[in-house]
């Protein structure tokens, strides 16, 4: 039988020859991430850790990054508990305030690989089909009772394939492309379905990638995959991980999708996913002008690299604008350093950006650039829920590093495209 | 019993607050803040029994066991949608909460419709008309009748 890439890899994790969509099978994830939660995940089975202990030592990748460093007495206890419970139990793969954001550290030490399949008590987990892993988010008590015997149910979801056609245009960036996505298929459009993108994905480099996968939670998606090309295996051996340590999981050509749509790239504009939900895309040209107090760039989402770049040549020798304030988080420490040999870091402190320690940061509004009723940010971060930003009375704006970079020079919304050099 | 009607896309920080994830984690920590930037009457006004009924999507957004935590507290007796997001659905079979994804009876229910459930055997009534939904399957039942995942996972542990 034909399958989809989702189909074949839960065939091979659950001893099926074969399984088709709604099928229940029992699987051993190769690894479970846990953030500053593993605290209340660690809670619930006290009594269970003390009898039996952990499943396995390297099973877990634990990361704080969500309240770091700690904003209050609570989340410092938080962190404290995890540290112990590390010590402890011996966990192997535990990283410590400053690291990172989770998602970028998985995939930055070599965790995500594909035809691996992780899990996470983090609804961005799907991240790692960047990889062309099968990765997925699942809930605290989950997390929990994986922690004690590292098995649990998966049901096989539905596959959408997304073509991908055409070259996205000068400027453009695999962020406008997700949010036109998602503004056409809804926030619900991929509800429990494993999406695979094919087509011309050449253009996209691993960070693009990234962002993409990232992403496909947004769309209700269970997963989100790229399938392995010369751009994950050369992204692979630059972190050290050489093509024999993996075994790459590739759809077959018959198998069955529930949907398959294309888009063609070359059309796709600057997007902006307008308050207060992830769908309600719109081209920048729309809402062009809109003043901004806040600008984000950083998170799981675009906090790399190669977007502190982009933002770095857009502000070069320029100055924000003083009505609007810029917070910067490089994803990792990593990038960080990058950024800082690059002269980045320079360049943005100069134009008037804040540097904010490698993690969440305000993405989630528990600290570091919450947002006062009335206020609006625009962010590179993946979600826009009202109240997401710690305040129900501000709006949040999402778009590309580009355009962000480019309206905090005019504390206005702009099309980036006037502010960047062919 | 009081029915508590909401749309589509209710997602994870309008049920329960991002900003209290850290900070928040039992029932009674909880229950004051649900639903607090959807209809802040509700944790005010919430009974032992009621229901909810909802549109497309309901839990979209975070992985936060807290909305369903405490929701299975306060006493919802089911949630009527005409989806779910998925990892609140597996957080939902995982706390015992009752989820039963009906589109029909949803478009179907209008203010003031009495609703009655028999969740074993799949069906539901909304006001004069009554609908079927789909059973779940046995793995999952077997989860909900140890009376949550970790319940269950306590009993697997015991008999190795
Ligand atoms: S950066 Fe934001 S979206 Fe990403 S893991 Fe942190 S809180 Fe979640």
């Amino acid at each position: 039988m034909d399958m989809t890439f989702v189909e074949k890899l839960l065939a091979e994790y659950s001893d099926n020859k074969d399984v088709i969509p709604g099928q229940i099978v029992t699987v051993h994830p190769d690894h479970l991430l846990t953030h500053d939660n593993t605290a209340a995940i660690i809670q619930k089975i006290t009594n269970e850790l003390k009898e039996y202990g952990v499943h396995s030592k390297s099973l877990s990748i634990i990361v704080l990054d969500h309240v770091i460093p700690a904003a209050s007495e609570k989340t410092a206890v938080n962190h404290k508990v995890i540290r112990d419970f590390v010590r402890t139990y011996d966990i192997k793969n535990f990283f410590d305030v400053g690291v990172g954001v989770c998602h970028q550290i998985v995939v930055e030490k070599g965790f995500a690989l594909p035809g691996k399949i992780i899990l996470g008590s983090d609804s961005h987990t799907c991240s790692y089909g960047a990889i062309g892993a099968f990765s997925s988010g699942i809930d605290r008590t989950e997390a929990a009772s994986l922690m004690l015997t590292g098995e649990t149910w998966l049901k096989v979801p539905n596959s959408i394939k997304i073509n991908l056609q055409g070259k996205l245009q000068f400027g453009l960036s695999a962020k406008d492309m997700i949010l036109h996505i998602i503004g056409d298929i809804s926030a619900s459009g991929a509800n429990y379905c494993s999406v695979e993108y094919h087509g011309d994905v050449g253009q996209l480099s691993l960070d693009d990638r990234f962002t993409i996968a990232n992403m496909g939670v947004e769309m209700g998606a269970k997963n989100a995959v790229f399938l392995v090309d010369d751009i994950t295996t050369n992204y692979l051996n630059s972190i050290g991980i050489s093509r024999s340590s993996y075994k790459p999981v590739f759809p077959d050509k018959n198998a069955l999708y529930s949907k398959e749509l294309e888009y063609n790239l070359s059309e796709i504009e600057p997007m902006v996913a307008c308050p207060h939900s992830v769908d309600n895309v719109k081209p920048v040209s729309d809402i062009a002008g809109l003043d901004i107090q806040q600008c984000l760039i950083g998170t799981c989402t675009n906090g790399r690299l190669s977007d502190l770049r982009i933002v770095a040549q857009i502000l070069k020798n320029k100055k924000i604008h003083p009505d609007t304030r810029l917070l910067i988080l490089p994803a990792s420490k990593n990038i960080y350093e990058g950024a800082l040999k690059e002269g980045i870091i320079e360049t943005l402190v100069r134009a008037g950006g804040i540097i904010l320690p490698p993690g969440c940061g305000p993405c989630l509004g528990a600290h570091q650039g919450v947002l006062a009723p009335g206020e609006r940010c625009l962010s590179t971060a993946n979600r826009n829920f009202k109240g997401r930003m710690g305040c129900k009375e501000a709006e949040i704006y999402l778009a590309s590093p580009a355009t962000v970079a480019a309206s905090a020079i005019y504390g206005k919304i702009i099309d980036p495209r006037k502010e960047m050099k062919k | 019993m009081k029915i508590w009607k909401y749309g589509d896309n209710i997602n994870t920080d309008m049920l329960f607050p991002g900003k209290y994830t850290y900070t928040c984690s039992t029932a009674d920590e909880i229950k004051p803040h649900l639903l607090e930037d959807l209809d802040p009457s509700f944790s005010k006004n919430v009974k032992k029994g009621d229901i909810l009924v909802t549109g497309k999507n309901f839990g979209c957004g975070s992985s936060r066991e807290q909305p369903v935590i405490g929701l299975k507290a306060v006493g919802i007796k089911a949630i009527v949608a005409e989806s779910y997001a998925r990892i609140f659905y597996r957080a939902a079979i995982n706390q015992g909460l009752i989820l039963i994804e009906c589109p029909e009876a949803v478009k179907a229910f209008s203010e003031g419709d009495h609703i009655e459930l028999d969740i074993d055997n799949g069906k539901i009534i909304v006001g004069e008309n009554k609908f079927s939904f789909p059973k779940l399957p046995k793995e999952i039942l077997a989860i909900r009748d140890a009376g949550g995942l970790l319940a269950y996972t306590r009993s697997k542990l015991k008999k190795k």
